[in-house]
């Protein structure tokens, strides 16, 4: 029976649902040009979250509600920088949304449900509570892709996330019926037991390949990621920004909790269906984004071939490789959104800074923006000593140590091919001449200015201090 | 006598040709509201053979919630939307020995790689409503809202979530309606209503006004 325990256990996610749902009647209640009072209140609504997440830490794992909802170290991070890349989001995507008349407070409500949702799926510990914060979290991300109704590419941006997201839940709802059929459990800590001893080994490793369809699908790995290009570059960049940065760490949780804490025992099966999707990505992502004009589908295919050095991490199938991902996805959450976020800056009324020819001569016309670009780029393509730099550095050094130096050469080939596009942007940040009558301005606002600022330095930063990150990722996964 | 098993096992049979056979029509009639119809007996015998696995609420509930309500609604906007036959099919019959041979590759795999024999497995133990002895609908509600508890509530989440998605996407501020206030319509007075006229009783003299 569920007690007051559990409640004070989920009080983070209880708080946030809570906070939603007087977001969503405060917005009914306000008048239009009041608007400016419920973003900051929703930023805040996120700082209070990470507040709770990290202050009711217990410093063992618990679990609430029988098993479906665990507390551990790995939701804690996760959560963690979740709700910071929310609350990032939000501050660039304002002028953005006033210009364009979205500024409403379905925006910012759906958002938080969506974060919801992420917080539970890395919570989860029972196949039933993963699929239903995916679905909580993916529903949200669909309206939002969909909100500017107005534009015919944002709703067949929509449509397409739609059908395939879709597709993708389906294979993973009948991965998981095979699973449960094969363990009579959808409690994640008894189908790793029971997954050692089941009578119907076929049937469970079927399920496991469905499983991995769905990850796949979710983490935008090739050859699932079909619908992130069209995805990226359809939606509004306000809400671009935000599904190439959270959803990432969630799509991070699932795997982590589908296939360590539930299938774990099969790691030697799934390691090899993960490698096949890594290469896949590495090649398509990178390959793919050389020939690209538009900045977002430029960054929609880069998002492909970083989560196939993700997936690098996860090969290893160890603490160490874990701990690799998990640095990896926070890094790339965090490089997302400071590069979407310099998108967001430069963009204004009637104009959408998503060509790469838009950025032409960024150095002369602001030059403060173009070194945060350029910063940016260079931590996405791995220079060192950018954060971005270490991410790779780690997963390639895990998937080593589980004894695929191929794999680990494989990436560190794309890698290079990978710098060409990143350079290009750079390049045409700096050395091309602006053209005429283009008008490159910063955001005159001066909370974007600052916190994109402190954004993309921090990847500065992290370049030089990446440890004690990296010991608290570490410091999740038990040796 | 007929044996009880032989005759689930028949009935079972009998539903689940019922189902493929209905599953087949939904994609290959026609006419859109005959595919809805035919949609219609699938759930129908879907829910005959959760009877037969003794799921009676859910049996009941599918009969009740897909075929009552959500049915009803797809009938009703399939036949507003008037959708264009040969518009809908294109593709149908280029696309179908791809489909064909996916479909039977899938059935092949699982066939030789889980194996009919499967089947006869009792993996998942006798029914837990049986074992505490009481009615299905009775165990469910029970462990909906102790074990379940979590789930359904993120269920609900899910639900609010669709709400709030479809008022944001569909809500029109249209210029020009006229709306009631009912607010102003309770606070009005007489006095803004009617306005009394105080007039002489008798007819007063020629060429001089008296009401404006």
């Amino acid at each position: 029976m569920p007690n007051i325990n559990d409640i004070l256990i989920m009080l983070p996610e209880l708080y946030l649902v809570v906070a939603a749902c007087l977001l969503l009647l405060l917005d009914a209640f306000m008048k239009p040009e009041q608007r400016g009072v419920l973003h900051w209140l929703s930023v805040a609504v996120l700082l209070v979250g990470i507040y709770l997440v990290v202050a009711g830490q217990p410093p063992q794992p618990v679990v609430a509600f029988g098993g479906m909802f665990v507390r551990d170290g790995v939701a804690e991070i996760l959560k963690v920088f979740a709700l910071l890349c929310t609350a990032l989001v939000f501050i660039y995507a304002r002028p953005y949304l006033i210009d364009r008349k979205l500024f409403i407070g379905e925006f910012y409500t759906l958002t938080i449900f969506a974060v919801i949702g992420i917080m539970l799926l890395v919570s989860a510990g029972s196949l039933v509570t993963v699929y239903l914060g995916l679905e909580l979290l993916t529903l949200s991300s669909y309206a939002l892709v969909a909100l500017n109704r107005d534009s015919p590419l944002s709703s067949e941006a929509a449509i397409k996330y739609f059908v395939l997201g879709a597709l993708a839940s389906g294979m993973l709802l009948y991965g998981m019926s095979m699973v449960y059929g094969a363990t009579a459990t959808l409690d994640l800590a008894s189908l790793h037991t029971a997954a050692a001893h089941t009578g119907m080994p076929n049937l469970l490793l079927f399920g496991l390949i469905f499983m991995i369809v769905g990850i796949g699908f979710k983490l935008g790995a090739a050859p699932f990621h079909m619908w992130i290009p069209d995805v990226y570059q359809g939606s509004p960049t306000a809400v671009t920004i935000f599904i190439g940065s959270a959803p990432k760490l969630a799509a991070f949780g699932m795997a982590y909790r589908l296939l360590e804490s539930g299938l774990g025992d099969l790691s030697q099966h799934w390691q090899q269906m993960l490698a096949v999707l890594a290469v896949l990505s590495l090649a398509i992502g990178n390959l793919v984004a050389i020939v690209q004009t538009n900045l977002k589908r430029l960054l929609a295919y880069s998002t492909i071939s970083h989560m196939g050095y993700l997936l690098l991490g996860l090969v290893n199938a160890g603490p160490e490789g874990y701990a690799s991902a998990l640095f990896y996805a926070i890094s790339y959450a965090l490089m997302g959104t400071a590069a979407f976020g310099v998108i967001l800056a430069l963009a204004r009324a009637g104009f959408e800074c998503e060509e790469i020819d838009d950025l032409k001569g960024l150095n002369q016309r602001s030059p403060w923006m173009a070194f945060l670009m350029m910063l940016v780029m260079f931590s996405l393509a791995g220079v060192p000593p950018l954060f971005g730099f270490f991410a790779k550095l780690l997963v390639l050094q895990a998937a080593i140590h589980a004894g695929m130096l191929w794999l680990a050469i494989v990436g560190a080939v794309f890698a290079i091919i990978g710098l060409y596009y990143y350079l290009r942007v750079v390049k045409v940040m700096y050395f091309d001449q602006p053209n005429e009558g283009a008008e490159l301005k910063m955001q005159q606002d001066p909370s974007v200015r600052v916190v994109l600022s402190l954004n993309a330095l921090s990847l500065l930063v992290l370049g030089f201090a990446w440890g004690p990150l990296l010991g608290w990722c570490r410091s999740v996964f038990p040796g | 006598m007929i044996d009880p098993q032989m005759f689930q096992l028949v009935c079972f049979y009998a539903f689940a040709a019922v189902t493929v056979g209905a599953a087949l029509g939904v994609i290959t009639l026609r006419n859109t509201v005959h595919a809805v119809l035919s949609l219609v007996l699938t759930f129908f015998s879907t829910a005959c053979i959760w009877l037969l696995a003794e799921a009676e609420f859910l049996a009941i509930a599918l009969i009740v919630v897909y075929v009552g309500a959500v049915m009803v609604l797809f009938l009703f906007v399939v036949m507003m939307l008037d959708i264009k036959q040969e518009h809908v099919r294109e593709g149908f019959i280029r696309y179908l020995p791809v489909g064909i041979i996916v479909a039977l590759v899938m059935l092949g795999e699982m066939l030789a790689l889980i194996g009919v024999r499967a089947m006869h497995m009792a993996v998942m133990g006798p029914n837990p409503a049986t074992v505490a002895g009481v009615s299905n609908t009775e165990w469910l509600g029970h462990a909906l809202y102790t074990q379940f508890l979590l789930p359904f509530e993120i269920a609900a989440l899910i639900l609010t979530v669709g709400v709030v998605a479809a008022v944001a996407l569909t809500l029109r501020h249209r210029k020009g309606p006229r709306h009631q206030t009912a607010a102003q319509q309770v606070s009005i007075k007489p006095a803004d209503r009617i306005r009394i006229v105080k007039m002489a009783a008798e007819r007063p003299a020629p060429n001089q006004e008296t009401t404006p």
